[in-house]
């Protein structure tokens, strides 16, 4: 990383001083250049300032390089584009836009995002007429021209108990061209909310921010308090921690192997996997009451305890339920009638899906070998010397396998973790936190890396809460999977990157 | 195939024994608080002070009040209550009829009212439900759908969730009704043929839940709907399956009182 940028590790809080302000040229020409030389950007996110003006901070990092890196300009107009040669940032360029007016000048396909007011008023980008009345997946779509080209247009309101989105396939006969996910029908103010914290209400706020990552969400957080304020959670608080967020990535794993066994029809797994899910979200119904694990993790620590009884116990029922998963997962790899429907569909070529910035499952099924836990790790896993799990196709086919694979060693972990407890407390008093301070918070969740941002004002408050969940990434890439699928596989596809709405949406 | 078989056959049956039998629920699952208001201290409103949702209404001898249809069962009241005045019990039981219905006072449980003779005529043994997301986390969702699997099995009562609005007997509507999501939820519901029930899962669809006050949706489903009452509220962050399949249940008329085998096992 060039030597202008100021480092900070994953929940190490610097003053926000130390982030160098740069010329919009030299943020820029920095900014193409790192993620040109392979690193990736974590977030990048705008806040008010007087004039009219918007301090934009990009946060990146490496795999090899455990600390983040961090810089600044002060935008006070439009700022020229990098989507083009860089289309990793397309999204963040085209929020920015959206929430502070930011226009990304020349960008390649300029729409919101979410359709949601700024956070500041003032001339609306698309020259819309503001208060916006409530609509999103608003036109206009990429459209392809040709006489035998038509138009499938799905959602928001799909067919089966799933978050809102609207699709548009552009088709020739039934095989796919293009397809653009328009989101943002689960909006809901996240970061609105956030600010001016920390309340009562935050924990309870980051933890829905995607309901099947609650514990992924909460840890973020947590880290980052913890940083703003000078503390660290004790040993035994961080091995539960990991245990939930293992736990987590277990159960949506296990549940997305079942998932696509269910589209394809094959039912064994299908209905082995929803049972077996079960498992894995009760042990952490065991641990904190909470299936998805809410009200586990605060900063500080963790709320809950196990006797060393109650570990063996849920270590051996862990053990159990995965060598039923192993068995109906083998199953399903070997049918031939399996392998027909995922060997070769959706693929994301490596070099694409370095491009757009894929993280997670999604990114490591197309060669891309990141994983927070390993290249950002806090304890315990600094001494778990976690290898990512990585395939090469970028197919519906691998993107499973890397379920299985990171399952595979989560149920490991949780049981080896539950085993060796750490003596001593489970939580410690955080005072408030430190004013004028930036920190970025990032754990690897089971769809991918966790970014949340934090900046507090001279009186410790949130004065900006930006967060990242890993499907802002990866939406792309089911779209650009999509391309020269027939129609129908769409189901299946989409079940293979497993993306939040409602984490993308916020 | 041999080895399909196989594997099926290691797995033997999956389905809890619920309402026939024990739901099982976990040692510390947080299901209806039961308030104890005369262990109040005078003055005290630590209970209210970490509540993340002012579901803690009113504090106090006279007046501590959960409102279970903001609660996100969290559990910090009670840990935060030096009195034990709060206690979390593991009663499944929450869904109600009626919006004040959700406010527990003491610590009887209430349950929740059937349909009318018509309307449980209609719907009673067979009821087409179509769940609509409007905001929210994704979280009632995933235990929506969790209450079709081979678990919980909705389907063994008749109920089940259909692709589309116009196969529907009515809507279960997650979220707290975003601006976004506002428009396609009145489309859903005027493809639904009546008579039709609306159906309110989770604390955001009934009271905002966390994301109450955002200037970006609504407080939850009352009035979303322009002159629509809702006929079933399922409180929980998100509710349990079996919290949601007693609620319906009770609903269709098709569980009743406080017969014990419709409780949970005993802590
Ligand atoms: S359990 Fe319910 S009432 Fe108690 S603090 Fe949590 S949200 Fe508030």
């Amino acid at each position: 990383m060039p030597g202008r940028l100021q480092r900070a590790r994953s929940g190490e809080a610097v003053a926000e001083a130390a982030v160098p302000v740069l010329s919009a040229a030299d943020y820029q020409g920095i900014l193409a250049d790192t993620l040109a030389a392979g690193h990736r950007l974590l977030a990048c996110w705008g806040e008010p300032r007087p004039e009219g003006r918007v301090l934009v901070t990009a946060a990146i990092a490496g795999d090899r390089d455990p600390t983040v890196g961090l810089l600044s300009t002060l935008a006070g107009g439009p700022l020229p584009s990098l989507a083009g040669e860089c289309p990793a940032v397309h999204l963040f360029e085209r929020e920015l836009a959206e929430q502070l007016g930011v226009v990304p000048a020349g960008h390649p396909w300029f729409k919101p995002v979410r359709f949601e007011p700024p956070l500041r008023p003032g001339p609306d980008p698309w020259g819309r007429t503001l208060p916006l009345a409530g609509v999103a997946g608003v036109p206009p779509f990429f459209a392809v021209e040709g006489e035998e080209v038509h138009e499938v247009a799905v959602g928001p309101v799909h067919a089966g108990v799933i978050e809102p989105g609207h699709f548009r396939f552009q088709c020739h006969g039934e095989s796919v061209l293009h397809l653009e996910i328009s989101l943002g029908y689960q909006h809901r103010g996240v970061e609105r909310l956030l600010a001016g914290g920390p309340t009562a209400r935050t924990v309870a706020l980051v933890e829905s921010i995607a309901g099947d990552t609650a514990v992924g969400h909460a840890l973020a957080h947590a880290r980052a308090v913890e940083g703003l304020a000078g503390v660290e959670a004790p040993p035994r608080a961080a091995a539960l921690r990991a245990v939930a967020l293992e736990l987590e990535r277990l159960a949506s794993h296990v549940g997305g192997l079942g998932g696509l066994a269910a589209d394809i029809g094959f039912q064994p797994t299908a209905s082995a996997c929803g049972a077996l899910r079960a498992e894995f979200l009760n042990a952490l119904a065991e641990l904190c009451g909470n299936r998805f694990g809410r009200g586990l993790v605060i900063p500080g620590g963790v709320r809950f305890d196990l006797s060393a009884g109650e570990a063996a116990a849920l270590a051996a029922r862990i053990d159990r339920a995965w060598a039923q998963v192993e068995g109906t997962a083998r199953v399903f790899f070997r049918a031939a009638s399996v392998r027909n429907r995922i060997d070769g569909i959706g693929v994301v070529a490596p070099r694409l899906a370095r491009r757009l910035g894929l993280v997670g499952p999604s990114g490591r099924a197309s060669g891309i070998a990141t994983d927070a836990r390993a290249s950002h790790p806090f304890p315990p896993y600094d001494a778990a010397r976690l290898t990512p799990a990585v395939q090469e196709a970028g197919d519906v086919a691998a993107r499973a396998r890397i379920r299985r694979d990171e399952a595979a060693w989560s149920a490991a972990f949780v049981a080896a973790a539950l085993r060796a407890l750490p003596p001593g407390p489970v939580a410690v008093a955080v005072p408030p936190p430190r004013g004028d301070r930036l920190v970025i918070s990032l754990v690897e969740g089971w769809r991918g890396e966790i970014c949340h941002a934090i900046r507090t004002g001279a009186d410790g408050r949130f004065a900006r809460y930006k967060v990242v969940d890993p499907s802002f990434h990866d939406w792309m890439g089911l779209q650009v999977a999509l391309r020269g699928q027939q129609i129908s596989d769409f189901p299946l596809c989409n079940k293979s990157f497993d993306l939040s709405y409602a984490g993308h949406d916020l | 195939m041999i080895g399909i078989l196989r594997a099926r056959l290691r797995l033997g049956h999956q389905t809890i024994a619920f309402p026939g039998g024990a739901a099982r629920l976990p040692a510390r699952f947080r299901g209806r608080p039961a308030l104890a208001p005369d262990r109040c201290a005078a003055g005290c409103a630590a209970c209210a002070d970490v509540c993340p949702t002012g579901a803690v209404l009113g504090t106090g001898a006279g007046g501590l009040a959960i409102d279970a249809g903001a609660c996100v069962f969290c559990g910090r009241c009670q840990e935060a209550c030096p009195a034990r005045a709060i206690v979390f019990t593991r009663d499944h039981r929450l869904a109600m009829r009626a919006r004040e219905e959700l406010v527990v006072r003491g610590d009887a449980p209430t349950l929740a009212r059937a349909l009318d003779g018509r309307m449980r005529r209609l719907f009673g043994r067979s009821l087409k439900l179509r769940q609509v997301s409007a905001g929210g986390c994704g979280g009632c969702e995933a235990e929506l759908n969790a209450a079709g699997n081979v678990q919980f099995d909705l389907g063994r009562f008749g109920i089940q969730f259909v692709a589309s609005p116009r196969h529907a007997d009515g809507l279960v509507v997650t979220g707290p009704v975003g601006a976004n999501m506002r428009d396609a939820l009145r489309r859903t519901w005027e493809a639904t043929p009546a008579p039709r029930l609306l159906v309110a899962v989770g604390a955001c669809a009934i009271s905002g839940g966390v994301f109450a006050g955002s200037p970006v949706c609504g407080d939850g489903l009352d009035g979303a709907i322009d002159g629509v009452p809702v006929d079933l509220y399922v409180p929980g962050c998100p509710p349990h399956p079996v919290t949601l399949i007693d609620g319906l249940l009770r609903l269709l008329g098709r569980l009743e009182g406080d017969r014990p085998e419709s409780l949970a096992g005993a802590p």
